[in-house]
């Protein structure tokens, strides 16, 4: 299981990418090898608000079909629209390819996340 | 004994020595005894199967079926021919005692039926995809709304036509009430619907436009117009369909639909005082994850061979549970293979044929009738196979008189369309002869 | 040889598989009786084909398919009966098939008689006051008796209960319909012997709940012991309790939902009463309620009047409304009430009997070979945990696949949920010793090769038509028609 350094976890398995007051977010490496592979992905669209905990995508295997929550309360920038035709680039590589880019609403939510090293105890726990 | 359980007593005993008890009884002690039924159920003794076949055969012959009555009564059920082939087929075990198709390697006959008959309702609508069915018209429907008010963000209504099937709009109502959700009629002006009603009924929170075309009333609906009224919004445009009038009418995908739903009773299926029916389900591509129930699609087999299996199964309720696009865990399985023989056994010739009869037929009957002078005709718009009538008397009466002489009379409208009076759908299908049709005017003449 | 043809596939120009008599009216273009602009500029593709071709096509298509008339068929939760054949002799009776819905009352009392007394029958073995027959499907019939208690809540002004409460052990239908109903779902997790825990359904109930959804024997195949208990807490916080019917077939004529302290039923007509599955459909799935819920039924109603006529009651001015077009499927019931009348109080009754026998039985026979996470005496059902508690190499998927080759139908399998690598077996009593027999003989051998040859179970089947299929490359091609 591959988990990245400099990003922020939570308990459904969400990585956040801060960059200022902006963020990438996507699905970790230890998600993607529990739903197996990936055929579809639906994402928000641009300009929609989401609060802390909403369900913003649905990733979808042949198996499973699973919600992803939104870390903190942001605006939507973009979606990754690779996804929409190649899903299963979240197989191949979980943080290469995010989910969506988002603007920050407030930047004190980021200390509820876990870090790197907090989330691989969360998994090692989990498995 | 019982002829369906082959276990004897000699048997039972086997049976519970290896379990290690001495009685069945004992294999319900952990019912508690306050909710064990002591007495014996308040049915009928067994009985022989000449027993049960008297019986039933005393029940049949209390009805008159439509061998009896020449049938001119449609308004969502028809009286179409049924090749005999049909039966044949589908009465073979492998066909109506299996199970859903969940084990692929030993369904494959089932699967490639659906997959035909996805085919099939996808090239009849002419939308991308299609489901392998839905339990009816109606329930296909609110399906259908559902869908459009979850592809639509933000959405809450929807808007349905009163030329839809009442009882299409009635289990509409049922499921979206509880739900919250609105439903809001359009007017009909002059047997169609109004698109200026419906425009000024078009807002932000309306996620589907629904109309049915042939409608309600018969009348061939001006989809296009409405289509292009919804398109300033961002509502689904949903067609309810008659299947056997997509050999020649414009289709779905012509006019531009995002959905079409319709019932495939006409297409080999018995009347059946009702049901089972077939709910046929088609929409665009993009779609495709928001579509209720089971779909079946194409792969390959661990050697490379085409091979069949349900698929995107995630959305559905038995993975899914409450977060599904439905709660429905069924199809209508063998309807839908009855209807797959049907559309081969007619063809493309055939269906057109049907479509053809339809429209001659029934429009040679109702000129006939308007010639008697004793019924006129409330509107002049384009029918199929169905069109209404105005008379003097109230059509309950007519109805009862026309069973006493050998007819199914139409549907009688005053319940649900008062403001047309004393109005009768009638349908004519291909079954329909010239003497028979003649007859029914005569019929109708002496009792107006 | 294989037979992997579509019915497209054999189409060729002009073939014809029909006759329809010549037009004897003048016959009408479409062309010139419609507008142009509501006519289609497309051709229909549909195959042309002779009859012949079509018999074919079926009939090898039909040889495919695994039929519960070719062999044992253990699907747990599903109870795949034998279908008797003179259910289908009785539903294809003119006087049953050939009537149209909307036909004058007075011309189908035959049919209306016999629906009343089916309702009447379907209540005396539920032991609810009525029922009605319009729902098509088991899930159908949730939806429905679900909003008989939306209803009934409703009436009484108690507008803030929103919540049904359903174990993790319930048919996935459970919480899809209480969803469509316009419900949240609360999930309370079940004890480790698969019945309700007690103590999480006190926390879970209060006046938000308007009633919990069970299936009594549980979909381990165990019957409820507490259920007093359960019925009376739901009651006392003001709820109502909603009886699955999928595992009726364990327990008619020996006691009753209603008895129990259920208010509200559906049944599944297509398992307890011997209905053919169809390949998917079609079935039936009334709903009972008790004395004070009857009013909330869908309309309309079939109804005796005094003069002992039958009539369609539309005029029920706190029903739920319409669930369905018509009445429900009605040539399901007819299979259903043939099936009861031949049965008989006994036949029932022994039917249930014996069932939970056969299954006993097969459960003493395979328990020192297999995982059994619960020892306990089962009703019709019961749930094997896999091939052994730690068995990794070879999955309860493998065991399924290897039976395929044995030409027995495969169990259930990975539901219920809470049971691990679940094997869910339910013989029925329509199958003889000598079938359990030689199931369990099939079970061992499975067993032994999984132990032997665990290659050979992950590599299954062997002898189908088809091998494993990739589920994956359907999900991502999506090829849901064919096209030339």
């Amino acid at each position: 299981m591959k988990v990245l350094k400099d990003l922020l976890y939570t308990k459904d398995h969400e990585w956040v990418k801060v960059e200022g007051n902006k963020a990438y977010i996507g699905i970790t490496d230890y998600a993607q090898h529990a739903l197996g592979n990936i055929v579809f992905v639906e994402l928000p669209e641009a300009d929609e608000t989401f609060g802390e905990g909403d369900e913003f995508a649905v990733i979808e295997s042949v198996k499973a079909a699973s919600d992803a929550y939104m870390p903190i309360t942001c605006k939507i920038l973009a979606v990754n629209e690779a996804l929409d035709d190649e899903p299963s680039l979240l197989n191949e590589d979980a943080f290469e390819n995010w989910l969506v880019k988002v603007e920050i609403s407030d930047e004190s939510e980021l200390d509820s996340l876990m870090t790197p090293e907090a989330y691989e105890a969360f998994c090692n726990e989990e498995a | 004994m019982f002829p369906y359980i082959p276990n004897s007593l000699k048997d039972e005993q086997k049976m519970l020595g290896r379990i290690g008890i001495e009685h069945v009884d004992e294999l319900f002690r952990d019912i508690p005894s306050e909710v064990k039924l002591n007495r014996r159920l308040n049915l009928d003794a067994p009985k022989s199967e000449l027993e049960v076949t008297r019986l039933m055969g005393g029940l049949a012959a209390q009805n008159k079926n439509t061998d009896q009555l020449v049938c001119f009564l449609g308004a969502g059920a028809y009286d179409h021919y049924i090749p005999s082939i049909i039966d044949h087929l589908t009465s073979r075990q492998e066909f109506y005692t299996s199970y859903t198709p969940y084990q692929p390697e030993i369904s494959q006959g089932t699967l490639r039926a659906i997959f035909e008959y996805q085919t099939m309702v996808s090239n009849l609508t002419g939308l991308e995809i299609a489901n392998a069915s839905l339990y009816d018209q109606q329930t296909a429907v609110v399906e259908a709304a559902l869908m459009a008010i979850s592809a639509v963000r933000k959405s809450d209504t929807i808007l349905i036509s009163k030329g839809v099937h009442p009882e299409s709009r009635q289990v509409l109502k049922t499921y979206f009430k509880y739900r919250n959700l609105n439903v809001v009629e359009v007017d009909l002006y002059d047997g169609h619907t109004c698109p200026n009603n419906l425009r000024s009924k078009l807002a932000e929170n309306v996620g589907g436009v629904i109309i049915q075309s042939p409608n309600f009333l018969g009348v061939i609906e001006d989809a296009k117009a409405l289509e292009t009224v919804t398109r300033e919004s961002k509502a689904k445009f949903i067609m309810a369909v008659d299947p056997i009038s997509l050999g020649t009418l414009r289709k779905p995908s012509e006019i531009g639909a995002d959905i079409a739903v319709g019932e495939g009773q006409g297409l080999g299926n018995y009347m059946n005082f009702g049901g089972p029916y077939l709910g046929f389900i088609s929409a665009k591509e993009d779609l495709a994850r928001k579509m209720p129930g089971r779909i079946c699609g194409q792969s390959v087999d661990s050697e490379g061979k085409r091979a069949f299996v349900l698929t995107l199964q995630a959305r559905e309720q038995h993975i899914r549970r409450f977060k599904a696009t439905s709660n429905i865990c069924s199809n209508q399985g063998l309807l839908a293979v009855r209807a797959t023989i049907y559309l081969s056994t007619m063809g493309k010739k055939g269906l057109k044929e049907v479509a053809n009869q339809c429209l001659s037929k029934a429009h040679y009957l109702q000129e006939r009738l308007l010639a008697t002078g004793k019924v006129q005709k409330p509107f002049n718009d384009p029918f199929f196979k169905e069109f209404v009538i105005t008379m003097d008397k109230p059509v309950a009466q007519v109805n009862h008189q026309l069973v006493e002489k050998g007819f199914l009379g139409g549907y009688d409208l005053s319940k649900e369309y008062p403001e047309l009076g004393n109005a009768m759908l009638i349908a004519v299908t291909e079954k329909r002869t010239r003497e028979e049709m003649d007859a029914f005017v005569q019929a109708l003449e002496v009792i107006l | 040889m294989f037979y992997d043809k579509l019915i497209f596939e054999l189409s060729s120009e002009d073939r014809v598989a029909y006759r329809l008599p010549a037009c004897d009216v003048e016959e009408k273009c479409m062309e010139d009786i419609l507008p142009k602009h509501l006519l289609s500029d497309e051709e229909v593709v549909m195959p042309e084909v002779s009859e012949i071709d079509v018999i074919r096509h079926y009939t090898n298509l039909s040889k495919l398919n695994y039929g519960l008339d070719g062999g044992f068929y253990p699907l747990g939760s599903c109870t795949m009966k034998y279908n008797p054949k003179i259910n289908e002799n009785m539903a294809a009776l003119p006087g049953f098939k050939n009537l149209h819905p909307y036909q004058p009352v007075d011309t189908v009392q035959g049919a209306l008689a016999m629906m009343y007394e089916l309702q009447g029958m379907l209540a005396e073995v539920s032991g609810l006051a009525e029922v009605t027959l319009q729902p098509a499907a088991g899930a159908h019939g949730e939806h429905t008796g679900l909003l008989v208690m939306k209803k009934y809540h409703e009436k009484r002004g108690d507008l803030k209960r929103t919540k049904i409460i359903v174990p993790d052990s319930a048919h996935g239908t459970n919480p899809s319909s209480a969803f469509v109903a316009g419900f949240e779902i609360v999930e309370i997790e079940s004890d480790d012997h698969g019945h309700i825990d007690l103590e999480a359904l006190k926390a879970a109930l209060n006046d938000e709940v308007a009633g919990l959804m069970l299936t009594n024997p549980s979909t381990l195949g165990l019957f409820e012991k507490n259920i007093k208990e359960v019925a009376d807490l739901v009651h006392e916080a003001g709820g109502l309790l909603y009886y699955d019917g999928a595992n009726m077939n364990a327990i008619m004529g020996k006691a009753r939902p209603g008895d129990m302290g259920f208010d509200v039923l559906h049944y599944n007509l297509h398992k307890t009463f011997s209905t053919p599955h169809g390949g998917g459909g079609p079935g039936a799935g009334p709903v009972g309620v008790r004395e004070d819920l009857r009013e909330f039924l869908p309309v309309p109603v079939v109804q005796k009047q005094a003069d002992g006529t039958y009539i369609l009651n539309d005029n029920r001015p706190d029903s739920l409304g319409k669930v369905k077009g018509f009445y429900g499927n009605f040539g399901i019931l007819v299979r259903a009430y043939t099936y009861i009348k031949t049965m008989g109080a006994e036949g029932l009754t022994r039917a249930s009997e014996m069932a939970v026998l056969n299954a006993n039985y097969l459960m003493a026979c395979l328990k020192d070979h297999y995982y059994l996470p619960i020892d306990e005496v089962c009703k019709h059902e019961f749930v094997l945990g896999g091939v052994s508690k730690d068995m990794a190499e070879v999955s309860t998927l493998d065991v399924a696949k290897r039976m395929l080759d044995f030409n027995v139908h495969p169990p259930t399998v990975y539901f219920p949920l809470i049971i691990k690598e679940a094997i869910m077996i339910e013989p029925t009593e329509t199958e003889s010793l000598e079938t359990l027999d030689r199931f369990v003989d099939i079970m061992l051998q499975i067993r032994k090769e999984a132990d032997e040859q665990p290659q050979l179970l992950k590599s299954a089947p062997h002898t189908t038509n088809v091998k494993r299929i990739d589920e994956v490359k359907a999900a991502k091609d999506m090829i849901l028609k064919w096209t030339k």
